[in-house]
């Protein structure tokens, strides 16, 4: 091979190369089907954990001094409307989960039921896709519990979590997620009532948070209302299986 | 001793399976870099220990933005930003593994990066540092050089796994599966920060090296990282 050739192949390729990426990505972000190829990279990711890992693995747990001394409150700190407003100045004593969708016993439980069932303490690191990690010590319900006294039926694949906040103002996007049966049965997923020994302030989601300890903040998700049991996610709001992931992009699947 | 004249003459240096990865991880770790710099600007602070984030917990670095220029996209997404990183990252990761292998089964570990007992001797290690800050890259054949290996040595077996593992242990699922690699880096937050850390060491060496081709003839190089050929410098008498 000539060294012109190769010369000229090299340049070439720096050329291509730096002219790729530095005008080309933001058009390949903005192509659908790149889009499309990150994302099925990103379920492969998600694949190879749930192949390769033990699914009833626990995430770890503390002890009491390595808590965060201020657990960071994020997303919606106060829901807007007025109906929120007059839950929080009555202490929730109203405040109803309801359980429907594919189970054999729709339920409505109020706070005080859901306080007498058997519950979980378990000291955990979360995790912001942002970057960000807070350890709280929380206490709450086994979801197995719950969902056992509903009656999962055989068809129900995936639980959705249906909370009091709107992203955009009244009127705006309900926030919402989805969690699958692996997680959902994971002995450390507990609808939570008490973080640090305390009712759970707002910020932090008042009354009632999913905690999924294996998954980033986004999917755990505050001021649940009702826990809805589908067999796919595609009807519900966006089809993806949450707010963030309907809305901003984020992966249905947030265990990286 | 007599010295007669020698021609330019072109050996084959660098294999196959080391000039395919090369131009993979241009690509990849251009990426990989960048998309890294819009993860990190959702929280631009960074902490050590388990926990991090809360206005009170003390970050040992703080920065504002990269801007736009520099990252992966170019507009603020840090979902998009994931979506690259973790896209690219398993070229990163599986072209490292792919050469790692191919490197240990065609011998290129031993027989080019290893270094000779003769090599880290003292005296010998100082007449290569003196080569170096005379510039003169100038050599009888295609070898690397001592300092050239100990800096390949610390990337492959150092700073590429550290930014893998650190990456890794980034991963709430990858915690719970495997419990004693954050343990391994002291925390969540202390491996983000060691895998900011990992990513400027990249830096410092892609510096390094280009600075060092530049100077050592880059068409030269190029052509070696390209096709194989090397061409040594012939002597006039």
């Amino acid at each position: 091979m000539s060294t012109f050739i190769t010369r000229r192949t090299a340049l070439t390729g720096l050329t291509i190369g730096s002219g790729a990426l530095l005008g080309g990505c933001d058009a390949l972000s903005n192509s659908p089907e790149f889009q499309a190829l990150l994302t099925n990279a990103e379920r492969g990711n998600f694949a190879i954990q749930r192949g390769l890992t033990d699914r009833l693995a626990l995430a770890k747990e503390f002890s009491p001094e390595q808590m965060s001394p201020v657990f960071r409150a994020n997303g919606t700190r106060v829901p807007v409307g007025e109906a929120y407003a007059q839950h929080s100045a009555a202490n929730f004593v109203d405040w109803r989960l309801v359980i429907d969708g594919m189970v054999a016993r729709p339920q409505s439980l109020s706070l005080a039921q859901i306080k007498t069932m058997p519950a979980r303490t378990q000291i955990t690191r979360h995790d912001c896709v942002e970057g960000w990690s807070a350890i709280g010590k929380w206490t709450g319900v086994p979801l197995k519990l719950l969902l056992d006294l509903a009656g999962l039926r055989t068809s129900a694949r995936y639980l959705v979590f249906h909370c009091a906040d709107v992203y955009g103002g009244i009127g705006g996007k309900p926030y919402y997620e989805s969690i699958d049966l692996i997680d959902a049965l994971h002995s450390q997923t507990i609808l939570a009532w008490l973080l640090n020994d305390a009712i759970i302030p707002v910020g932090n989601g008042a009354p009632l948070r999913l905690r999924v300890e294996r998954q980033l903040g986004y999917k755990h998700a505050k001021y649940v209302q009702r826990i809805e049991a589908v067999s796919d996610l595609r009807h519900i709001y966006g089809g993806k299986g949450g707010y963030w992931e309907d809305d901003h992009g984020y992966q249905w699947y947030a265990g990286i | 001793m007599s010295e007669s004249p020698v021609s330019d003459r072109l050996v084959f240096r660098h294999r196959l399976s080391t000039r395919l990865w090369h131009w993979v991880n241009v690509v990849a770790l251009t990426v990989m870099f960048m998309s890294g710099l819009m993860i990190f600007n959702a929280h631009p602070r960074l902490y050590w220990g388990h926990y991090g984030g809360a206005p009170t917990d003390v970050a040992w670095l703080e920065l504002p933005r990269f801007p736009g220029w520099i990252t992966i996209p170019g507009e603020y997404s840090l979902a998009l930003g994931r979506l690259w990183h973790f896209g690219f990252a398993w070229i990163f990761a599986f072209g490292f593994f792919g050469y790692l292998i191919w490197s240990l089964f065609n011998g290129h570990f031993r027989k080019d990066v290893a270094l000779s007992a003769a090599e880290v001797a003292p005296s010998h290690l100082w007449e290569d540092i003196k080569k170096h800050a005379k510039l003169d890259f100038h050599s009888d054949d295609a070898r690397y050089n001592p300092l050239q290996k100990i800096t390949y040595s610390l990337v492959l077996f150092g700073l590429i796994p550290l930014a893998i593992l650190t990456g890794l242990t980034m991963s709430p699922g990858m915690n719970a599966a495997v419990p004693w690699l954050v343990d391994l880096f002291g925390g969540r937050q202390s491996a983000r920060s060691l895998h900011f850390i990992a990513a400027f060491g990249f830096v410092a060496f892609v510096i390094l090296h280009v600075t060092l081709v530049i100077l050592a003839g880059p068409i030269n190089e190029l052509r070696s990282m390209t096709t194989g050929w090397f061409k040594i410098k012939g002597r006039s008498a």
